[in-house]
């Protein structure tokens, strides 16, 4: 198994540099242009969670860890946050803790459309570990 | 790098050039710029032209749902033009493609 390891600050300028990272780290699998798009759009949002939802825009880190093995491709990206006091309820579509109307609620919905797998694991106060799987070049 | 929003006024429309990347840090300030605008002119249509941008995420739908909301509790109406595929698969899963007509060219979206 191959695997990479980073940390970044929660800050959202940070949300295209970890789908560049993943994108490069995940080229070795030799994906098409749509398997790209699709991690990084999967990506995309569980950083956003992370620092949004997590870390509720104040100062966290958020750790991510990209292993491929065969053809399959993991993504986990863990924070340190508040977590999640129902996960199953966060990842209904369209809901959103959001007041402004400006986030979509989807999410996980995007997570779970563009990966073979997604699981969520939460605890109130400790934080939240969002692992996804994907399936490359079938 | 930061990218940002460009608006350009065309009588009663908005035509809003949206970035190469769509996300949440991009999207921060369109909400604040889109509300300026609209309080200040009268704006029957938005025109989001996708024609530069190569990614987008659920922050995008939120951005798109809350100007078409704003838009259609006025009479007033949104289209988009120059979606490439990616974004088009983006959109159809956040049921936008269902909500929201999309045009080629920027002028037949204004002319839609």
């Amino acid at each position: 198994m191959e695997r990479f390891r980073m940390e970044i600050e929660s800050l959202s300028k940070n949300e295209e540099f970890a789908r560049v990272v993943t994108a490069v780290f995940m080229s070795r699998l030799n994906p098409t242009l749509e398997e790209l798009d699709d991690v990084k759009t999967a990506v995309s949002e569980a950083v956003t969670n992370a620092e949004i939802h997590g870390y509720q825009g104040k100062e966290g880190i958020i750790y991510m860890e990209l292993q491929a093995e065969d053809q399959q491709l993991t993504v986990m990206v863990r924070d340190k946050g508040v977590g999640i006091p129902d996960v199953k309820r966060a990842m209904e579509p369209m809901y959103t803790t959001d007041k402004t109307g400006e986030r979509s609620g989807m999410g996980f919905s995007f997570m779970e459309a563009f990966m073979d797998q997604v699981q969520v694991e939460s605890e109130p106060g400790k934080g939240t570990l969002v692992t996804m799987k994907k399936k490359i070049g079938r | 790098m930061e990218q940002s929003f460009t608006y350009e006024a065309r009588g009663h429309m908005l035509v809003i050039h949206l970035p190469k990347e769509l996300d949440h840090h991009n999207c921060r300030n369109l909400k604040y710029e889109t509300d300026l605008l609209l309080s200040e002119n009268y704006i029957s249509k938005i025109v989001f032209d996708f024609s530069q941008t190569e990614f987008m995420d659920s922050s995008g739908i939120g951005v798109l749902l809350n100007r078409y909301k704003q838009m259609t509790a006025n009479g007033g109406k949104v289209a988009l033009c120059g979606v490439n595929r990616q974004i088009g698969r983006v959109l159809s899963i956040g049921g936008i493609g269902k909500l929201i007509d999309s045009y080629e060219t920027k002028e037949a979206a204004i002319a839609g």
